[in-house]
């Protein structure tokens, strides 16, 4: 690829969605940008390109936006940051919210494995939190994601990558080759279409925001515009996940880590919320 | 070093399974059939067992039945991966006491995943 046509489309991404596209990374625009191509009559990338250059329409814009996202995830993804939800997070919201109210944001949630985890622990956990109202919201950039995670189905392979086979048997049915989630844990998320670069007031405020493993595709301005953000729509006591190669360090001091805690990160002016004992070193089984 | 029994009537099978058992971490052994399987817990009871429906002689879920009544027969893991792949398999299978149930194909990741939700190895924290 010619580095002109590589700068624009390093210049479109960077300002559609925020990807920063290293030129170590552009044999990805050949590969998952020639079936947009052939999607859209062109003879080759290159003829594709040319069309971007002019005036393209916006759907092809968003095709090529969409189509260089990495959608990768999986259910309890990490699992820590799950635990730690319910065993740091949660504990300090029922203490803290006689609302009994909680709003939850997966800032880039998907195929929905991320927020349907949530909605499934928040299940699991349901006798500890009667009463309670949870709204859990799930958006993309990726509008075809977004799609599917409304559906709720997935593959044989994708329900046995960190999802408990009992979870399986609770929460799912069996349709065809794929597997359904029930209608009880569907109804618990709401997705919608967000471009993280894009103002987030209209989204309200969240306790608590998921933002896993999205950041590492961006600059370090992009990430403190959307840390900052983000950080805006969180009460004081609000906490934000980032994913495990994901840090606020060196970008902005609108958050901080949490101690003793991994990849969970609060206010650096809150003082309500407790800090975990540091963890004990753990037991060495026989 | 904890041992794993793996039990599938395909060499292929037993082989793959034996790599990524390895390489978590574990001593394995083999057998091709739940008879087999049997004698090989009355000799030395395993911590884990990857263990096939379907095989000649005797089969995993009736092995697994027998197991479970056997002095230490609580004391291993057992994950079934086999090629069933519907529900009524798999109630059968954890209301019998399995522990996990694995829908072939598989591959190194969903038996890391597994093993690490039943507390076979320390799951890779994030
Ligand atoms: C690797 S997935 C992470 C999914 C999930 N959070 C997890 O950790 O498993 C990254 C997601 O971020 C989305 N994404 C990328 N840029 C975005 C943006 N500017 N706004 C919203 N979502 C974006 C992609 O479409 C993709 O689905």
């Amino acid at each position: 690829m010619r580095i002109s046509d590589f700068d624009l489309y390093k210049d479109l991404l960077k300002e559609k969605s925020g990807l920063t596209l290293t030129p170590d990374k552009s044999y990805l625009l050949d590969s998952r940008l020639t079936p947009v191509a052939r999607k859209w009559n062109c003879p080759n990338l290159e003829a594709m390109t040319h069309i971007l250059r002019g005036m393209p329409s916006s759907d092809l814009v968003k095709d090529v936006v969409e189509a260089m996202t990495t959608n990768e995830t999986s259910f309890f993804r990490d699992l820590k940051p799950f635990d730690q939800f319910r065993d740091v997070i949660l504990p300090h919201m029922t203490k803290s919210r006689p609302s009994k109210k909680l709003r939850i944001w997966c800032a880039a949630c998907s195929t929905g494995q991320e927020p349907y985890s949530l909605a499934m622990l928040l299940k699991e956990n349901a006798a500890k939190l009667s009463g309670w109202q949870f709204e859990i919201i799930g958006t993309d950039i990726d509008t075809s994601v977004i799609e599917q995670a409304k559906k709720g189905e997935y593959s044989q392979f994708e329900v046995q990558r960190g999802l408990p086979i009992q979870m399986l048997m609770k929460y799912f049915e069996q349709k065809a080759d794929r597997w359904a989630l029930k209608q009880d844990i569907k109804s618990m998320v709401q997705y919608k279409h967000f471009n993280l670069l894009t103002p987030m007031a209209m989204l309200g405020k969240f306790d608590v925001v998921f933002c896993r493993n999205v950041l590492i595709y961006f600059d370090r301005e992009t990430k403190e515009t959307v840390l900052k953000n983000m950080s805006a729509v969180l009460p004081e006591d609000g906490f934000v996940i980032l994913g495990g190669a994901e840090t606020v360090l060196g970008i902005t001091d609108v958050l901080k880590p949490m101690d003793n805690t991994r990849g969970i990160y609060i206010k650096p002016t809150c003082t309500t919320i407790a800090i975990p004992a540091a963890p004990k070193a753990a037991a060495v089984k026989a | 070093m904890p041992s794993c029994l793996v039990v599938d009537d395909s060499r292929v099978v037993r082989k793959v399974a034996r790599r990524i058992v390895e390489d978590l971490g574990y001593a394995c052994e083999e057998a091709e059939d739940g008879q087999k399987a049997y004698e090989a817990c009355t000799k030395a009871m395993p911590d884990a067992i990857l263990l096939d429906w379907n095989m000649p002689v005797m089969s995993g879920i009736e092995f697994l039945e027998k197991l479970r009544q056997m002095p230490n027969g609580k004391g291993p893991k057992v994950i079934f991966c086999t090629t069933e792949n519907d529900m009524a398999h798999i109630t059968r299978a954890m209301n019998a006491g399995a522990n996990e149930y694995i829908m072939k194909p598989f591959d190194s990741e969903i038996i890391e995943s597994k093993f690490s939700q039943i507390g076979l190895v320390t799951s890779k924290s994030a």
